[in-house]
């Protein structure tokens, strides 16, 4: 029931490491200690918490600061020779991450996965954090993840993914997350996906910040992601916590290859400052998630670009494939959770029964004394997902900066073939009704 | 050599004990210094820097090279082939890992701009892998050099073959910041007087003391590389290193040149900084005073644009920033949201936060075309060209190529400002059988 966690690029070093934050200090003085820290820590020699965890970038700047951060806060920290860098970085390039970081230093990283998955008792699969838009993350992420799926092929393998802000943070990104895309469709067994964007309106209009910084969106994501991997009584688990949390994930969710990709939403999410003041009902929370689902829009996201979407799926209504349901807290025996199972949300070839399921923990997560997430595999993705791959097509379409990547090995027919597989992707989730 | 120095009192500023740390020793070791007089290395090895270059790492001659780019392309390009590669070499085996080479040159003259393009091909044979950007200094229309215009056009098309990436720089718009500095600092208005150590100009605080002539502009330079390099020396919540910039700012190969500007120039003495002060930051980034080419890249058509933020700034600032100046600003049809943004945590000295922008803009072409103007005044009446013809190894079919690359780069630049008033529909996108 161990997960090992293998970090990539800036952005999944830096997640990951609010990620381990989170979990170690949601647990402190909880009943569920022993379960959580068994989930994401080994004990050190000395009885200290080392976090399960591979640390992969191709600059050394990152790692170092995590490392040493890790370090200070005296919670738990980082295995010493757990981290693997480079000094030249990947150049925001996919080809190169993938083509040529990737093959060279093949060895080194499976060692270090190697051994990190051998101290485990028992392993509950790999999760591989990273983003899309850059070099590293995108590239050597979807070699490492292809290296992974052959030396481990009955393991569970999760990928969690950023999307950039879709007005651009690097020129290249809608290249990198569609070769990247493309190729872990094939690879792994479920896509969690954090858009930069989404989370950005999280944070300004649910927890009011006003200086919004990327250490508070990845202290977002490592929130939500954490709501969903802490120890939870399933309907298999039969009374204990669940010793099997990333298969029973995918079973829940990703039922069919063709769909893959799961996004997520916490509630209630809002200023430490207030939560004193708030009081939380099970009927309360359960209904504003309800709302949530059924919105094509439905989560907090920044005005631009939401007119596209009624015309994709020609309604704005948001059908899922399947939902997750996970609540925490207080009286969680309590929550009527009936309305979810609801046949209109739902695409008309599984059973509404099928299609939910339900993970429940009496034990509070981080500071809130009722949370409830749903992971939701629907068409809440699409319309993003379409927007990347529309301005990466018409940017192929001139041909720019397509010789950058085929400096490194990366063909036209590559291209051809991820755009191929995507819009596949984009069809099928477009059909579901 | 300004470079060198403000580095230095960037770092010792950050690292109050004075102590290397390790980004910071791996970049001094590698500089090769390069001229064919004696005169300026000469100085720089008995100023106060002479600690942190070794002999090893200068390669110096006593003639001069004429202002010939002929003589510094072929003559001292194949006498001291070898001894450069042999530098260069040495320089590389320090580095744990090579990232990118940065060559700094003039065009006017002979040496800079004709050994300098020299090496930048030896460069490329070498070091096939390895990046190469180079900063160009473009003579301006009065230079008083009378063969800058042959020179430079015979280095471009170098430029145009051999470099990855090229920031140009006219020194008459180094003069025009300047002034716009000097006269801000005399200017008696209340509220407006410059904090002392913070203009972009300032050398004050780096270890040479006095200043000469050329430093106020040198430093301008300096600052540029500075901050393009920062991300790769400081840390920060979203790196931006060399290789970055190269990839994501060459959409075709040989449209490589790219048009910086720095702000802010100076910083006015008090303290508080509203955040009104942080976006006039990014305006003026895109104004056409603070750019380091004469030229206004808001009238061109942007095929990709870079933004360097240092110090205070978050992201949240960077996108509204983005968002706002957005609307104003064309962009090429396939790259409406061509931004890459790098932001580092530690700002430059005296100031709490900076941006460099870095634009692959058509606004190149008309400083390109008034090069060809001026070289095609001398060309026309074979105007010096004996002194370039009589250089073992050099033909009149070198100035013609020359010209040659330099209209087709013109025409391709051309070619996309016609796109700028077209709207261009989406390519149709492949369908899926069903």
């Amino acid at each position: 029931m161990s997960v090992v966690t293998v970090q990539l690029g800036q952005c999944g070093n830096q997640v990951a490491h609010e990620l381990f934050d989170v979990v170690c200090s949601d647990t402190q003085k909880k009943p569920s200690r022993a379960a959580s820290c068994e989930r994401f820590f080994h004990h050190s020699t000395h009885g200290e918490l080392v976090a399960r965890a591979v640390l992969i970038d191709m600059e050394p700047k990152v790692i170092n600061q995590s490392v040493s951060r890790a370090a200070k806060c005296g919670r738990w920290r980082y295995g010493e020779d757990s981290h693997f860098s480079q000094k030249q970085g990947s150049g925001n390039n996919w080809a190169n991450g993938y083509c040529v970081h990737g093959p060279r230093h093949r060895d080194v990283m499976e060692e270090l996965v190697r051994r990190e998955v051998e101290r485990c008792d028992r392993l509950a699969g790999l999760l591989a954090m990273m983003s899309v838009a850059g070099g590293t993350g995108s590239g050597v992420g979807a070699y490492v993840t292809q290296c992974l799926r052959d030396v481990y092929p009955t393991t569970f393998i999760l990928n969690h993914l950023t999307w950039p802000y879709r007005t651009g943070e690097v020129i290249v990104q809608n290249y990198n997350s569609v070769l990247t895309l493309a190729h872990l469709y094939q690879l792994s067994d479920a896509i969690l996906v954090h858009e930069n964007d989404t989370v950005h309106g999280i944070c300004s209009q649910l927890l009011n910040i006003k200086h919004i910084s990327f250490s508070d969106i990845n202290k977002v994501i490592a929130h939500q992601l954490g709501s969903v991997l802490q120890p939870a009584l399933t309907a298999d688990s039969h009374g204990v916590y669940s010793r099997n949390p990333l298969g029973e994930l995918v079973s829940a969710l990703a039922c069919h290859p063709e769909y893959k990709l799961l996004s997520m939403c916490t509630i209630p999410q809002m200023p430490s400052s207030s939560i004193a003041y708030s009081t939380f009902s099970w009927p309360g929370l359960l209904k504003h998630l309800q709302m949530l689902i059924c919105s094509i829009d439905w989560q907090v996201r920044p005005p631009a670009g939401s007119g596209r979407s009624t015309s994709l799926t020609g309604s704005s209504f948001n059908t899922s494939l399947a939902n997750l349901l996970i609540l925490r807290g207080k009286d969680v025996y309590s929550a009527e959770t009936g309305g979810f199972e609801d046949p209109a949300l739902y695409t008309s070839w599984l059973s509404s029964k099928e299609a939910f399921s339900l993970w429940k923990s009496p034990v509070s997560f981080n500071k809130y004394e009722k949370s409830a997430t749903l992971v939701s595999n629907s068409q809440a993705l699409l319309s993003p997902l379409d927007d990347m791959v529309g301005k990466a097509w018409n940017m192929f379409a001139s041909r720019a900066y397509i010789h950058q990547y085929m400096k490194y090995g990366i063909s036209e027919e590559d291209f051809l073939d991820s755009f191929t597989s995507l819009e596949q992707v984009i069809s099928s989730y477009r059909q579901l009704c | 050599c300004r470079f060198w120095d403000l580095a230095l009192r960037e770092h010792a500023h950050v690292n109050k004990k004075g102590l290397y740390d390790e980004a910071l020793s791996s970049f001094f070791q590698n500089a090769v210094l390069v001229d064919m007089e004696e005169g300026v290395v000469n100085e720089i090895l008995q100023g106060p820097l002479r600690e942190v270059f070794d002999s090893t790492q200068l390669l110096t001659d006593v003639s001069g090279s004429g202002n010939n780019w002929a003589v510094g392309h072929m003559t001292y390009g194949s006498a001291y082939r070898e001894q450069i590669v042999d530098k260069l070499r040495k320089a590389a085996e320090h580095c744990d890992c090579l990232q990118c080479f940065f060559l700094i040159h003039s065009m006017g003259g002979g040496t800079g701009s004709g050994l300098g393009t020299s090496v930048l091909s030896l460069l490329e044979e070498e070091f096939p892998d390895v990046c190469r950007i180079v900063t160009s200094i473009y003579p301006s229309a009065e230079d008083d050099v009378i063969t800058s215009p042959y020179n430079s056009v015979l280095a471009m098309r170098e430029l145009t073959e051999h470099a990855d990436c090229v920031l140009p720089v006219e020194n008459q718009s180094l003069v025009d910041i300047v002034n716009k500095i000097k006269v801000m600092s005399h200017s008696a208005k209340p509220g407006s007087v410059i904090k002392r150590d913070s203009t972009v100009i300032s050398g004050q605080g780096g270890i040479s003391g006095s200043e000469k002539p050329f430093d106020a502009m040198n430093n301008i330079v300096a600052n540029l590389l500075l901050n393009i390099t920062s991300s790769a020396r400081f840390e920060g919540s979203l790196n931006m290193d060399l290789n970055e910039i190269a990839m994501n700012l060459v959409p075709f190969p040989r449209l490589h040149y790219l048009v910086s500007s720095l702000t802010p120039l100076y910083t006015l003495a008090d303290v508080s900084v509203p955040t009104r002060r942080l976006d006039q930051m990014f305006s003026d980034a895109f104004s056409k005073d603070h750019q380091l080419i004469r030229a206004d890249p808001k009238h061109s058509l942007y095929l990709a644009c870079a933004l360097m933020v240092r110090g205070n700034v978050q992201v949240s600032d960077l996108r509204r920033n983005i968002e706002r100046l957005r609307p104003s600003l064309p962009f090429v049809s396939w790259n409406q949201e061509g931004w890459k943004t790098g932001l580092c945590s530690v700002p430059p000295v005296g100031h709490s936060h900076s941006l460099l922008a870095l634009a692959n803009n058509t606004c190149v072409k008309p400083t390109f075309m008034e090069l060809r103007e001026r070289f095609t005044k001398l060309y026309r009446k074979k105007a010096h060209l004996h002194h370039y013809l009589h250089v073992e190894g050099m033909e009149q079919s070198f100035f013609s190529e020359a010209i040659n690359s330099l209209n087709s780069l013109i025409e391709e630049y051309h070619q996309l400002d016609a796109t700028k008033a077209r709207l261009i529909p989406d390519a149709p996108r492949l369908s899926i059988a069903t």
